[in-house]
């Protein structure tokens, strides 16, 4: 589905240059769910806004379906790449109706029968139609995230980026949002990259991780290595011992990997 | 309660190094906001006493929690209203308490570090001066010895740098160095009760881990009574001494930290159970049903 190899973006110029992604290379198969997990500042949202556009690349390459792409990302790549964001509250336009969002996206792409599309993915996200009409403030944070998935899926993408999409909600509302995305993968093959700070989620929702600090992929290993402490790497290792809760002893232990 | 006895008390409770009253005794707590579509409970008949321990308050937003931590501080901002048939901390009887008395309260005997520092701190001082300040105003000192306790206290929160964290203002610090010089901030009056709420949510986890012990050192030498607001169940579970479940306004549960995975109530059960675990994935998480009962009762 996608491939990105050798991957750098610098912020900045000069003296003030900072090098958020230092060479990152990672592939996901057509299907497949690839987790981006590390702190703040390891780089992991700088790689999906490389993917789509938003950063500037400096050296590298990303290849979709075999074709590298360009400086320029053109209605064929949003047709097959969407991104949800981790802020459900700051990724909707206050002013516009769901329907209004849903249309939005049905018209740029040229879609037919974008009512009938609609009425499909408000079900499909388990929301129905009565949502159809309303405003984002008359939504909770649950819900709006629903509409932010809704609105990426109704373009029939093949490749979803999600930035932690389920950061800003309640545990019991991300149970029901994480369960929602894996109904839609299996319904429609989907492949994702899910970027996360919590081990444990990317572990659920995904079969490949990769565990990056200071822009470089420190390891990748699969969710069944991961379940199973199978980490080779002393940074990933700390990571997860401090994904654990507290324990004191451990806290006495860590090293600022920097 | 008259101020001078209640300042013996808590003399006396530290010469002997026993509390000889609860740190902090509540019952029928109520909060209510009124709202244009009539009034709403934030909180709804909260009781609980706790001593010098560490004790998590755990719920979803909107469960309330926050609401119980500012009400202890008589912070509830207006036009909130605060009941409660007891509501004292430290001996002070917050409800009826003075301006004068709150303030000797506030930062003093109890204090509050919030979710996020960027936000807490002054942007325009400089991190030492906020720290001085928060000691002269509640200890009677002079400017010098203040700025030794200010530093001591950037060591105790193991600031490598001291002197140069004192000097810095808040937007040359981190996250997690700014968490510690609020930490610094809220102890070197030496309170008797920290009221942290959601202290380590913007950190990694990490740092989350550095910070969390550095509070439990900090409160174990110093006999202090911690309240651990957080939605985090987990966390919660591992670092407090007893932890109070909320649930729309009222406490649906209580019980020993370490015993919290064989909670009864089935809303802190469906918390827990829907959390993705590392150890054993599913395939598809559990979620929680909401039974109207659990707002019905009491």
């Amino acid at each position: 589905m996608i491939e990105v190899e050798g991957l750098e973006v610098v912020w900045g110029r000069g003296t003030r240059a900072h090098r958020a992604v230092a060479g990152v290379s990672f592939e996901v198969p057509a299907g497949g769910t690839f987790g981006l997990v590390g702190e703040s500042g390891s780089g992991k949202s700088t790689v999906l806004k490389a993917i789509v556009g938003l950063a500037p690349i400096s050296a590298g390459e990303i290849r979709l379906a075999g074709r590298p792409l360009g400086t320029r990302r053109g209605k064929d790549f949003r047709r097959t790449v969407q991104m949800v964001f981790q802020d459900p509250y700051g990724s909707l336009h206050p002013r516009h109706t769901v329907d209004r969002v849903l249309a939005e996206a049905c018209a740029i792409h040229g879609l037919d029968r974008p009512e009938a599309r609609i009425l499909r993915i408000l079900e499909e996200v388990g929301l129905g139609p009565a949502f159809r009409f309303r405003y984002p403030h008359e939504l909770s944070g649950g819900q709006r995230q629903r509409v932010a998935i809704a609105r990426a899926l109704i373009v029939e993408p093949r490749l979803l980026l999600l930035d932690e999409p389920t950061s800003a909600l309640d545990v019991s509302v991300q149970a029901e949002i994480l369960n929602l995305l894996l109904d839609l993968e299996e319904a429609h093959g989907l492949s994702w990259i899910f970027v996360s700070h919590n081990l444990a989620v990317v572990a659920q929702m995904c079969t490949r991780i990769a565990i990056m600090n200071n822009g470089r992929i420190v390891e990748q290993a699969t969710a069944e290595q991961l379940a199973r402490d199978e980490l080779a790497e002393p940074y990933s290792r700390q990571l997860l011992a401090a994904s654990r809760g507290y324990d004191r002893a451990v806290a006495g232990t860590l090293v600022n990997y920097d | 309660m008259a101020e001078p006895s209640a300042r013996a008390r808590t003399e006396l409770s530290r010469l002997t190094g026993a509390a000889l009253h609860p740190l902090v005794e509540v019952a029928d707590l109520r909060v209510r906001f009124p709202t244009h579509r009539g009034p709403i409970e934030a909180v709804r008949g909260v009781s609980f006493t706790m001593g010098a321990e560490r004790l998590g308050i755990v719920g979803e937003s909107g469960s309330g929690k926050s609401t119980v931590g500012r009400a202890l501080l008589g912070l509830v901002p207006p036009p909130g209203e605060v009941t409660a048939e007891r509501l004292v901390v430290d001996g002070i009887d917050v409800p009826r308490a003075g301006p004068r008395t709150l303030r000797e309260l506030r930062g003093g005997r109890a204090s509050m570090v919030l979710q996020d520092p960027k936000f807490s701190l002054n942007p325009v001082m400089r991190v030492g001066v906020q720290i001085v300040e928060a000691v002269r105003r509640h200890r009677r000192i002079g400017r010098r010895e203040a700025r030794e306790r200010a530093m001591a206290m950037l060591e105790a929160v193991r600031i490598r740098e001291p002197a140069r964290v004192f000097r810095a203002f808040p937007h040359e610090l981190s996250g997690g160095m700014g968490q510690r010089v609020m930490i610094a901030m809220m102890l070197v009056a030496e309170p008797r009760l920290l009221i942290a709420d959601e202290p380590t949510s913007a950190l990694d986890v990490t740092v989350q881990m550095q910070v969390l012990a550095i509070l439990d050192d900090l409160v174990a030498a110093r006999g202090m009574g911690l309240v651990f607001i957080s939605h985090d169940l987990e966390l919660v579970a591992s670092f407090c001494d007893r932890v109070l479940v909320m649930y729309d306004g009222r406490i649906v549960e209580t019980c020993r930290a370490r015993e919290l995975a064989a909670a009864r109530h089935p809303y802190t059960r469906g918390l827990l159970g829907c959390l993705p675990r590392l150890d054993t994935p599913a395939r598809r998480l559990p979620t929680l049903r909401r039974d109207p009962a659990w707002t019905a009762r009491r």
